[in-house]
């Protein structure tokens, strides 16, 4: 058959078929929907016969470019995350977080090991800090948590609207290390680690530092609500950059790059559980952590009851044969 | 025999057994697509700012979530909802696509922009310009992992005017390259110079047993016939 009678005959069936890619494309329900696969493998028997008999550039190329066009309307990643959020939150995270449980205890290890540990170094030897921390920084701490003082230097209670102004703060402040300490897991999960341990270090000398000064009740009352969320958040997105470091030292009988896609695929859900998590503990820190009202002791009850949440969620939810999918 | 195009054409196999070109984008063009969409954030938040302002400690507080916004979700949003393209990309011609070609999602788009911090060490995208400067379809890092592919998105065509042309039987079976090639010929003959249609011709003037000037009117005749009655 020459071209020309071939265009003749089906330029109509193409015409309606990128009207209704154009439709598509902009996202409105098409007329006509259900016959758009078909449609769809009708066009590509077409390009198919083109090609086979060495039709010109141009057909070829726009039928072509309809058959892109459509493919990428009929041939689509159902992304995981949107799909169902609750089934994610309720069972898909813990069982994530355990499936990789390897990862999850080194970076635990590696953040809370060098938290405590240098804590205690720098409560038993206080000069420590400043290997650390610049002095200026050390003082700038010291009063802020002065129990004197009251919550940041401040004698009353911080107005709703700085709360507003810390929620943003720490949302941008937290989340950006999460997303440092998992990203750079690439460099063969070296990154990951570094900021892992150095965050660690840099936690644990703060809290080293003002319970040597005696101001121990007044910062570990702030900080144990969130830190549940905050410092489990930081560990798991340091797990999700190992996993991807590991995937390029151990690719196993893969190839590298894919098993690098793969371990970033399960990562990036992980990231996503972290970004939950951060959220939440923004939310504690500017509202429940920052107020002096309640007395310490309640402080401590409700920061425990929240590490024991979040350690119950972690290793129980979804355990359920039958759980929310 | 023809060898396959001196290009970097990128062939994606789709389930119907057809293989879709795709045209990876090089790192030059990329880099001005983030020059700009750099430039554009930048204009964002100072403007933003300007209006917070005067919002006191609550502009303060936004701000930040803002920035936080601006700096780690611009091009996710982008991505994911205008079809692959930042305002960058739409500008330079470029999208985001997966491997296979069908549009870049939640999950791919958040992993190659979360590491798209990789690519940027040690200064000044380094890590990422080697990457991509050593891969054979210029994937960064964050490419690599989240198995997307930045393309040239692709124009629309217009239909080319054959040369007026007596149709003239070929004298002799022609392989299906060689159709094309004729075909080719005649389809381009608006965009080259005379002097290189002659070029082109001379080369077929031997084997067409005719000389130079005729072997044009004699190729787009065969494409005429090729091609069939308008």
């Amino acid at each position: 058959m020459k071209q020309s009678l071939f265009e003749q005959r089906h330029k109509a069936e193409w015409d309606q078929f990128s009207l209704i890619l154009g439709q598509l494309e902009r996202g409105k329900g098409a007329s006509r929907i259900g016959d758009f696969p078909q449609d769809y493998r009708r066009l590509c028997q077409h390009l198919a016969l083109a090609q086979e008999r060495g039709y010109s550039s141009f057909l070829i190329d726009s039928l072509q470019q309809l058959v892109l066009r459509g493919h990428q309307q009929l041939y689509r990643h159902r992304s995981r995350l949107g799909a169902n959020v609750a089934g994610f939150i309720l069972a898909g995270f813990p069982r994530l977080v355990r499936e990789q449980w390897r990862f999850v205890l080194a970076a635990g290890l590696m953040f809370f090991g060098s938290l405590i540990g240098f804590a205690l170094l720098v409560y038993l030897f206080p000069d420590l800090v400043y290997n650390l921390i610049p002095a200026e920084q050390v003082s700038e701490l010291q009063s802020m948590y002065d129990p004197v003082a009251g919550h940041f230097g401040r004698t009353t209670e911080r107005a709703a609207s700085e709360d507003w102004v810390m929620f943003g703060y720490y949302i941008m402040h937290n989340i950006g290390i999460a997303f440092q300490t998992f990203a750079s897991g690439l460099l063969l999960g070296l990154g990951s680690a570094f900021f892992l341990m150095f965050n660690g270090l840099m936690i644990g000398a703060v809290a080293g530092h003002l319970m040597h000064f005696g101001y121990g009740q007044t910062f570990w009352s702030f900080v144990i609500g969130h830190g549940a969320f905050e410092l489990t958040a930081i560990a798991l997105a340091g797990a999700a950059g190992l996993q991807l470091g590991w995937a390029l030292i151990a690719p196993g009988r893969l190839p590298r790059a894919e098993a690098l896609r793969l371990a970033a695929g399960k990562s990036v859900l992980l990231i996503c559980g972290v970004m939950l998590f951060l959220l939440i503990a923004a939310f504690i820190e500017a509202y429940w952590s920052s107020t002096t009202a309640p007395a310490p002791m309640t402080k401590y009850l409700v920061g425990a009851a929240l590490w024991a949440l979040v350690t119950m969620y972690l290793l129980f939810a979804g355990r359920a044969r039958h759980a929310p999918e | 025999m023809l060898y396959p195009p001196l290009d970097t054409r990128y062939q994606v196999e789709t389930p119907e057994g057809i293989d879709l070109p795709l045209r990876p984008a090089g790192l030059m063009v990329r880099a001005l697509a983030f020059a700009i969409d750099l430039g554009l954030r930048g204009l964002i938040l100072g403007l933003l700012f300007m209006v917070l302002a005067f919002l006191g400690k609550l502009g303060v507080g936004l701000g930040s979530l803002l920035l936080f916004v601006v700096s780690w979700w611009y091009m996710v949003l982008f991505e994911v909802l205008n079809q692959g393209r930042s305002p960058g990309k739409q500008w330079m011609g470029l999208r985001v696509v997966q491997d296979d070609g069908t549009p870049v999602g939640w999950s791919a788009s958040l992993l190659r922009n979360l590491l798209r911090f990789v690519d940027m060490l040690p200064f000044g995208y380094f890590l990422g310009a080697i990457s991509c400067l050593q891969h054979p379809t210029f994937k960064r890092l964050g490419d690599l992992a989240a198995g997307t592919l930045v393309i040239y998105r692709e124009q629309s065509l217009t239909r080319p005017q054959l040369p007026d042309a007596q149709p003239v039987r070929p004298a002799f079976d022609l392989t299906l390259s060689e159709q094309r090639a004729i075909l080719g010929f005649a389809e381009r003959q608006d965009e080259l110079s005379k002097a290189r249609i002659l070029e082109l011709a001379s080369i077929l003037a031997q084997p067409l047993q005719v000389d130079p000037p005729r072997a044009v009117t004699e190729l787009n005749g065969m494409a005429r016939a090729l091609l069939g009655p308008a």
